[in-house]
């Protein structure tokens, strides 16, 4: 088959999933979940073949159509697969299709329905009687299972179209699509107010960003004429775009790239717009670690990438940053380090890697904006397979804990605390294994992990080429990481069981373990493609390098091999995990956070997220409110307009008022009255005539009578 | 003057004295009986202008049913009315000016008619005496007045029946 | 010889005699008798115009008998019905007999 007609199948697949799981198949949940899980298989395998077929040379796969015509020419829209796409295309692919398969055991296919569940809400279990008369209690499937589905698909749907499209404008309609899907999945469970709100929260935060981002595409397209990759990222156009714009000293491609930057700010949670990413743990946990992790904010690292020829305009290897780069340098690194601070002090399981997802784009984006163009695209590709695996992972240990939950029967114990759990390497052996693996990853454990290797590239870009502020904020970041990553696996697994439910956890089904063990293999293994090639003398290339490269118009040059860098990664890296599985091997139940302690009054910033959220509310959340309420509503809508018409309705009946009263009444009625009245009175008065006695009768015609006589009589006088 | 002007005159001031009686009489059985003189002098009007069986019909018929009748009605409806009260109705002063006016303007049409005051054409003495005869014929012949006869004589019977039937005591 | 004005004259004045009769008294049978006199009035009005315009065909004449009957009737109808509501209503008084209104 045509590689271009399967590149353009690749999104298609979802799409048709979503409407015949919406149409047709919603009551059935084993038709639905077969077909949601048959189109990620098929799209698989599409982009599997799409990636050996790029491996062997040939690049770019593309082909477009004219869509709309525009007086002589036309706007053309198509699909492009050039290395980055390939390899994002890899990714994404295993990603979407392990959390596909996830869901079927998370949502708990194949158990019995809930006896008081209802739609919008968690399932709460149900009693089963079982052949001893033993009632248990038992998890129940997810009422709205199919709806669940279908929503993924169509966020599959929305990704899809990102990353294989071959302009700006199908890359926003992707974006998006997975914008809506993220407000629809974030409030899957509709019922729960906190759901709700976080959805809401979600979508209008990354609105913020997306309205930035349209101004620039709008502003491309003002400058160049047109939106696919092939025209922006020529030579001649990029010399075109590197006149100043007149504001703030940058060039029109920098104005451009800061513009687009900001919806890579609100949809990947960088500081100052990350404020959804952690309330967004509302959804279903696949939720969490599809959109949230591998895939939907990485679309928004995706797009800088993408785009780092023109927001790089004027740089050159080795020279000075321009103002957009050194934006992303600063808002990366700062954002990797806030968000690291803050995960220290989380303990809901969830939030933790929440933060650490800000944090690690915040590396992506760093990487980018001191030029480390390989080394963004690498962590991104590495990242987004441990992060899923952790987040599946956590899921995992949340449905285990669940299952303790209702052995017990005591609803009021958190599942997703942290300082609840304890003990479960023993109860939940492969999660154990799994998300450890997942957790070093994510600190950079020395060589044998691939987050290891994407990290240390990182760092010693950064080291290498004298940016030494960014070196020591992302080598603290580092640090920060291992620790709370430690802090985690040493809370949930490690030690004695600090609650009955972490007694009777118990480990989940193969449709949930099986994707974590694919995705800890792609987590230890994949990091070895981007061994760089200094490490061997040159004996084994680095692959990674040499292919990502071939997108940018000019070759980069791997950076020399600095030992030094590797040996600081490594050090802090051990050194973080080791302190912190030393400071949390004691902790027992009840025993609050050994570092509340410690830190005092700064734990209770970090625990509270540094008051942005409040702070946020304040500024922004209560004014909206304000201005809806008081001002347009009552002021304006209640009062002006509503006043108005008030009294233009009062000043009518005044006036009709007046006229009754004034006039129709007197007047008019009075007339019809005098008439009557006056026809009565005169029949009144003249009644009197009809006395019936004929004489007067007779002498009322002789008076008359006798009268034209005398008038006759008197007027034969005259001449 | 001559003879017919006096016994005129005569005449025609008892006349017209009686009705004025006729009229003003508190009693009212005295109204009959001037009514009787205001009769009788109207026949003796009627023989000075040579009409000679209006008199005397004027006599039988008038003096001798009419006034009669009335008499009778009078004395049949005695009961009622007391003859001492006035017997004069309550607008008596409009009719009296009234009538005199009437009279006044009547007098006064008629003087303006040229033939106000022709005078007493001749009657040829066979004419006189034939005039009874005359008068016969006139009554009953096609080209004269038989219809009106006729008619009068089925109103008088219709009066006759209706009179009964109206005045009758029903049981 | 009399002039005709004279009986025109006398006649008037008999007429509106009679006329005072018939408007002026409350008796129905007074009014009667005024309307007898009345109508001897005109009869003699009649008579006289016959003798003095036309006196060869007695046509006059002839009229004059017809006025006669109608007069007759008239009378003793007239008074038949002044009977009757005496009969009825125990009154002979016009001014009592007035139910023709409204």
């Amino acid at each position: 088959m045509a590689t271009n007609t399967i590149i353009w199948l690749l999104p298609l697949f979802p799409l048709l999933a979503f409407f015949v799981i919406v149409l047709f198949t919603n009551r059935s949940k084993a038709l639905s979940h077969t077909i949601a899980v048959g189109a990620a298989l098929l799209s698989w395998l599409g982009s599997m073949i799409i990636f050996v077929r790029a491996l062997q040379g040939d690049l770019p796969f593309e082909k477009a159509i004219d869509w709309m015509p525009l007086g002589e020419t036309h706007f053309f829209i198509g699909v492009r697969v050039d290395q980055l796409t390939a390899v994002t295309l890899f990714f994404v692919a295993w990603t979407v299709l392990m959390i596909f398969i996830y869901s079927v055991g998370y949502h708990n296919f194949g158990q019995p329905k809930g006896d008081h569940d209802h739609k919008g809400l968690p399932p709460h279990g149900t009693n089963v009687t079982d052949k001893h008369d033993h009632v248990h209690a038992v998890p129940s499937i997810e009422p709205m299972y199919s709806r669940f589905f279908a929503f993924i698909a169509l966020f599959a749907f929305g990704m899809y179209t990102l990353v294989v499209s071959d302009n700006l404008l199908t890359l926003f309609v992707g974006w998006e699509i997975m914008g809506l899907c993220s407000y629809l999945l974030i409030g899957f469970w509709f019922a729960k107010p906190s759901a709700r709100a976080a959805a809401i929260k979600a979508f209008l935060t990354t609105r913020v960003g997306d309205v930035f981002m349209l101004l620039g595409i709008a502003y491309l397209y003002s400058e160049t004429g047109s939106l696919s990759y092939n025209v922006i990222i020529s030579e001649h156009t990029l010399e075109k775009l590197a006149e100043p714009a007149g504001f703030l000293g940058m060039s029109i491609a920098g104005l451009i790239g800061l513009l687009l930057f900001i919806g890579t700010v609100g949809k990947s949670a960088q500081w100052p717009l990350h404020v959804w990413l952690p309330d967004a743990m509302e959804g279903p946990t696949p939720v969490s670690a599809m959109i949230h992790a591998a895939t939907m904010v990485s679309a928004g690292v995706y797009m800088v990438i993408r785009m780092f020829p023109l927001l790089s305009v004027g740089w050159q290897e080795g020279g000075a940053l321009t103002p957009t780069m050194t934006v992303m340098a600063f808002i990366g690194a700062g954002t990797a380090l806030f968000a690291a601070v803050i995960a220290v002090a989380q303990n809901d399981v969830k939030r933790v890697l929440a933060y650490s997802t800000i944090s690690q784009l915040g590396y992506m984006i760093a990487a980018l904006g001191i030029g480390a163009y390989v080394a963004a695209v690498f962590h991104l590709v590495m990242h987004a397979f441990f992060k899923a695996l952790l987040f599946l992972g956590s899921g995992s240990v949340i449905h285990g804990m669940e299952h303790g939950v209702l052995h017990t029967g005591d609803h009021s114990v958190d599942p997703q605390n942290m300082f609840n759990m304890g003990g479960l390497r023993k109860k939940m052996p492969v999660t154990f294994l799994t998300f450890t693996i997942g957790g070093l990853a994510l600190s950079g454990f020395p060589l044998v992990t691939a987050g290891f290797w994407s990290k240390d590239e990182i760092l010693a870009d950064a080291f290498g080429k004298g940016y030494w502020l960014a070196f020591i904020v992302l080598a603290l970041s580092a640090l920060l990481t291992a620790f709370y990553t430690a802090r985690q696996i040493t809370l949930t697994f490690l030690g004695e069981p600090r609650t009955k439910e972490a007694q009777h956890a118990q480990e989940t089904k193969w449709t949930m373990t099986l994707p974590l063990v694919v995705l800890a293999v792609f987590a230890v293994a994949a990091g070895w493609v981007g061994i760089p090639a200094g490490l061997t003398g040159g004996a084994i290339p680095n692959w990674f390098h040499e292919f990502v490269v071939g997108t940018l118009p000019e070759y980069l040059p791997a950076l020399e091999f600095n030992f030094l860098p590797m040996l600081l990664s490594m050090i802090i890296a051990l050194s973080g995990l080791t302190l912190g599985w030393w400071v949390y091997r004691e902790v027992k139940a009840g025993q609050p956070d050994p570092l509340a302690k410690l830190l005092g009054s700064f734990y209770t910033w970090m625990k509270n997220k540094f008051y942005f959220d409040e702070l946020y509310d304040r500024v922004f959340v209560r004014p909206a409110y304000w201005l809806a309420d008081t001002f347009t509503n009552k002021w304006m809508d209640r009062g002006v307009i509503d006043g108005f018409l008030h009294t233009v309705a009062r000043a009518a009946f005044s006036v009709g008022g007046i006229l009754r009263n004034y006039f129709d009444l007197p007047v008019v009625n009075g007339f019809g009255d005098a008439v009557g009245e006056g026809t009565k009175l005169f029949g009144k008065k003249f009644r009197a005539v009809q006395t019936g006695k004929v004489q007067q009768y007779m002498l009322s015609v002789l008076v008359f009578a006798v009268g034209i006589l005398f008038y006759y009589l008197l007027s034969l006088l005259q001449p | 003057m001559t003879i017919e002007k006096i016994i005129f005159l005569v005449i025609a001031a008892v006349t017209l004295g009686a009705a004025v009686m006729v009229v003003t009489a508190r009693k009212l059985i005295h109204s009959a009986l001037w009514l009787i003189l205001v009769l009788f002098g109207v026949a003796v009007v009627y023989g000075l202008l040579d009409a000679g069986f209006l008199a005397v019909a004027q006599v039988v018929i008038y003096i001798g049913a009419i006034a009669i009748l009335f008499i009778f009605a009078v004395m049949l409806t005695r009961r009622v009315m007391n003859d001492t009260d006035s017997q004069n109705n309550q607008y008596w002063w409009v009719a009296a000016p009234l009538s005199v006016l009437l009279f006044g303007g009547l007098t006064w049409m008629l003087s303006r008619w040229q033939g106000f005051s022709t005078e007493l054409p001749k009657l040829t003495p066979e004419a006189k005496s034939g005039m009874l005869k005359q008068l016969g014929q006139v009554l009953v012949s096609p080209d004269g007045y038989v219809l009106p006869f006729e008619l009068a004589s089925i109103l008088l019977v219709a009066a006759l029946i209706g009179a009964i039937w109206v005045a009758g005591d029903r049981k | 010889m009399i002039p005709l004005s004279w009986y025109l004259i006398f006649s008037a004045a008999l007429f509106c005699i009679g006329l005072y009769g018939v408007l002026a008294r409350r008796n129905a049978i007074a009014i009667l008798l005024g309307i007898e006199v009345m109508l001897n009035a005109t009869i003699i009005n009649l008579v006289a115009f016959w003798r003095y315009r036309n006196p060869e065909p007695l046509y006059g004449q002839a009229f004059a008998v017809m006025v006669f009957a109608v007069a007759a009737a008239e009378v003793a109808v007239g008074l038949a019905l002044i009977i009757s509501i005496y009969r009825r209503r125990n009154t002979v008084v016009a001014d009592d007999i007035d139910v023709m209104k409204w």
